[in-house]
């Protein structure tokens, strides 16, 4: 179907559903490098024109990919609730962000709302948001999980601590965890990501983790983001795994490029919630996403990558994870080349998954070869925070020495916690403080790594 | 509440080269480590920009020398389209044939790293295939990882690794990635690959380890007759790095 606006006396045409969405966007390199970005600033302007006039009901009829070949979309379809989407079924995208900002639309509106709103109606109404809308409705939506601790409580934001290590030698992970534990990070998860994909490497880092939790009794999660495939075989063989990881995509043929299907993605919920490890709650599956996967896959059928992420969202959603988050700058300046499009794609993806229903966190984060450095993450990491972001991503001092990218450092959570007043999950506090580890006003202490020294395995 | 030995950051950092034991102020960093940062930072921005230098390889091996579309590294970087495709000269540069295996030394993101790591690994892998036919040995300019799909179907040749510079860290920038792909078809998807990463010199893998996984590796493939996330490293070692694609969101570190 076709559609237009007049601005001024000009009238702007636009093919598809898909490319109003497209043209909408606002601009980033890897729009340009699909081939999908509005061709000039008035046509961008023209398109939300265009997508603010149109009605919500329309996104149920013309999908950006065919219901017939992509199972993403027979998802996004089968599971809309229309008793949810009652409320806004009268309603236009221009309309929808009025009323999303409205001091009448509260959290509890919004989290009813959720299994009514599909992927590309949320994509769509963050078109027409500016940072400010993005964060400010973000912050009304409270999404609440748990396994060993509960996670995104208002007034709480959660940390992985991320120990990579190159060869993912034991010791030198257990170092950097115990670094992270020291400085009070780690209560989301303590999340690895293996340089190999060797499985009895992968079992021991599994058995490390968990011996590490036992011997401190922490309330914690802990994961080895492993190929889902992995994960199946670790559990077969009986190592401790808390959480499930994969990364998703958007569309069918893009999970296809990471080996998954959605089938693939329920044998491994349903295998970890028959282990039944939470204590405090069953939500075992931990996502991560990021714009441009589509694209990167050659899979996008046309999207615009903004648009391609909410639906990976739409994936996530059926498996209620306990964590989600986007991997924002991760990807390249292809994609997103420089502070001001990862800020704003870093905005963007916390409102679309918390508008989703989804636990959303993110990796703030850039490679050495966009157009970013540590003042742009300073900016986002305080912008997501005031957001009320469920959880960020922290390495020993921003750097990560085996995926070679700079995230947030176990220092810069500290930061948040004293400049917000954002705290750690309840369960994680109580045992900062059993532990000695806070002082009197609640700040972290100066603690020595002899406190912890356990960790370290001797045997290497 | 000291319940273990005593331990010293002197002694735990000697395990990792990762920023742990920071000194702070207040709740942030030292100004003397976030200076060390941005000096790291700097220098890892300018090892993107420097080009391969094919006489720094040393090679003794005949080789043939392609470059992908993309004309220089500014274009490179920001079009992966034409770093996965070969130029028309290279491509007529490539003599079709039959054989078993094909090496790519290319820049990545580090040439650097392509420089040091990728004759160490090609000399430590060559001798273990005695009885594979392997094709004369490329090098690529300005190549992605796709870019040995294209360079393996006009030489004809079963499997292609490609031996590519990483994107460039804070503490090492002249990390290298192998990439092994059965089967190699232009356009296909990346869960069809066996990655083995962070071969480096500064605690990353060494050239000889990272060599006997990729053999390892190879032989599998061949017995089974493909490669990617099906093919999973049971070998019993610590020191090996097979990782299908896709771990931490969007392929690697060499960014495809």
């Amino acid at each position: 179907m076709s559609y237009h606006a007049f601005l001024g006396g000009e009238k702007f045409c636009f093919s598809s559903l898909k490319q109003v969405l497209a043209y909408a966007s606002p601009y980033r390199s890897g729009d340009e490098l699909a081939g999908v970005a509005a061709p000039d600033p008035l046509q961008r302007i023209g398109a939300r024109e265009a997508l603010a006039n149109i009605p919500l009901r329309t996104f149920l009829n013309e999908v950006p990919v065919p219901y017939e070949t992509d199972e993403v979309t027979r998802l996004i379809i089968d599971s809309h609730d229309a008793a949810a989407f009652a409320p806004v079924a009268h309603m236009t995208v221009g309309d929808l962000r009025d009323w999303l900002l409205d001091h009448e639309t509260d959290g509890a509106t919004l989290a009813a709302l959720a299994p009514g709103l599909t992927a590309e109606m949320v994509a769509a109404v963050s078109k027409l948001m500016r940072n400010q809308d993005l964060v400010a409705v973000a912050r009304k939506i409270t999404v609440r999980t748990a396994f060993r601790n509960t996670q995104g409580l208002p007034g709480c934001m959660g940390s992985r601590l991320q120990p990579n290590h190159p060869v993912d030698s034991l010791p030198g992970i257990a170092a950097s965890m115990l670094d992270g534990l020291l400085l009070g990070v780690g209560d989301a998860v303590v999340g690895i990501n293996p340089a190999s994909d060797n499985m009895a490497n992968a079992s021991d880092i599994l058995h490390m983790l968990e011996d590490v939790r036992v011997r401190y009794d922490i309330p914690i999660q802990t994961c080895l983001l492993t190929h889902v495939t992995n994960t199946l075989q670790l559990m077969e063989r009986n190592a401790p795994v808390d959480l499930v990881f994969q990364s998703i995509s958007g569309t069918q043929e893009a999970n296809a490029g990471f080996g998954i299907s959605l089938s693939v993605l329920s044998e491994a919920y349903m295998a970890s919630q028959s282990l039944g490890r939470g204590t405090l709650g069953t939500n075992t599956m931990y996502f991560e996403t990021g714009q441009g996967s589509a694209l990167s896959a050659d899979a996008h059928h046309g999207m615009d990558q903004q648009t391609a992420e909410v639906r990976a969202y739409a994936v996530a959603r059926a498996f209620s994870p306990l964590l989600v988050n986007t991997v924002v700058g991760f990807i390249g300046p292809e994609y997103l080349y420089d502070g001001k499009q990862i800020i704003r794609a870093g905005l963007e993806d916390h409102f679309c998954g918390k508008l989703m229903g989804l636990p959303m966190g993110c990796d703030v984060c850039y490679t050495n070869h966009a157009e970013v450095d540590q003042d742009d993450m300073d900016n986002l990491m305080m912008l997501l925070c005031t957001a009320g972001i469920n959880f960020l991503i922290a390495v020993p001092g921003s750097d990560d020495i085996m995926l070679n990218y700079q995230s947030l450092s176990y220092h810069d959570i500290q930061t948040l916690r004293s400049l917000f007043g954002v705290r750690a999950a309840p369960e994680f506090e109580e045992w900062l403080v059993a532990r000695e580890m806070v002082d009197a006003k609640g700040r972290i202490r100066v603690n020595s790594p002899s406190i912890f020294s356990g960790i370290i395995p001797c045997n290497d | 509440m000291t319940d273990d030995r005593p331990i010293s950051w002197q002694a735990l950092q000697a395990r990792t080269s990762a920023r742990i034991g920071l000194a702070r102020a207040g709740n942030t960093i030292s100004g003397a480590a976030v200076r060390e940062f941005q000096y790291a930072h700097v220098r890892a921005r300018h090892a993107v920009s420097i080009t391969l230098d094919i006489n720094q390889l040393n090679l003794s091996l005949p080789h043939i020398e392609v470059e992908s579309r993309a004309g220089d590294r500014d274009e490179y970087v920001r079009r992966p389209d034409l770093g996965r495709q070969l130029s028309d000269t290279s491509r007529e540069s490539l003599p079709h044939g039959r054989y078993d295996i094909v090496f790519v030394i290319a820049d990545g993101l580090s040439a650097l790293a392509a420089q040091q790591q990728g004759p160490a690994v090609l000399a430590a892998v060559i001798p273990l295939l005695a009885d594979w036919c392997i094709a004369p040995l490329v090098v690529a300019q300005r190549a992605r990882v796709a870019l040995g799909d294209e360079i393996a179907t006009c030489l004809g040749a079963r499997c292609v690794v490609m031996m590519i510079g990483e994107r460039p860290g804070l503490r090492c920038a002249e990390s290298m990635s192998l990439y092994m792909t059965w089967n190699p078809k232009v356009g296909m998807r990346d869960s069809g690959r066996n990655c083995i990463s962070n071969i480096h010199g500064h605690g990353g893998l060494s050239a000889m380890t990272a060599a006997s996984s990729l053999v390892w590796l190879l032989k599998m493939a061949r017995m089974r007759n493909y490669s990617g996330v099906n093919l999973k490293d049971e070998t019993c070692t610590i020191e090996q790095t097979v990782r299908p694609d896709g771990q931490k969101m969007l392929l690697d570190r060499t960014d495809q």
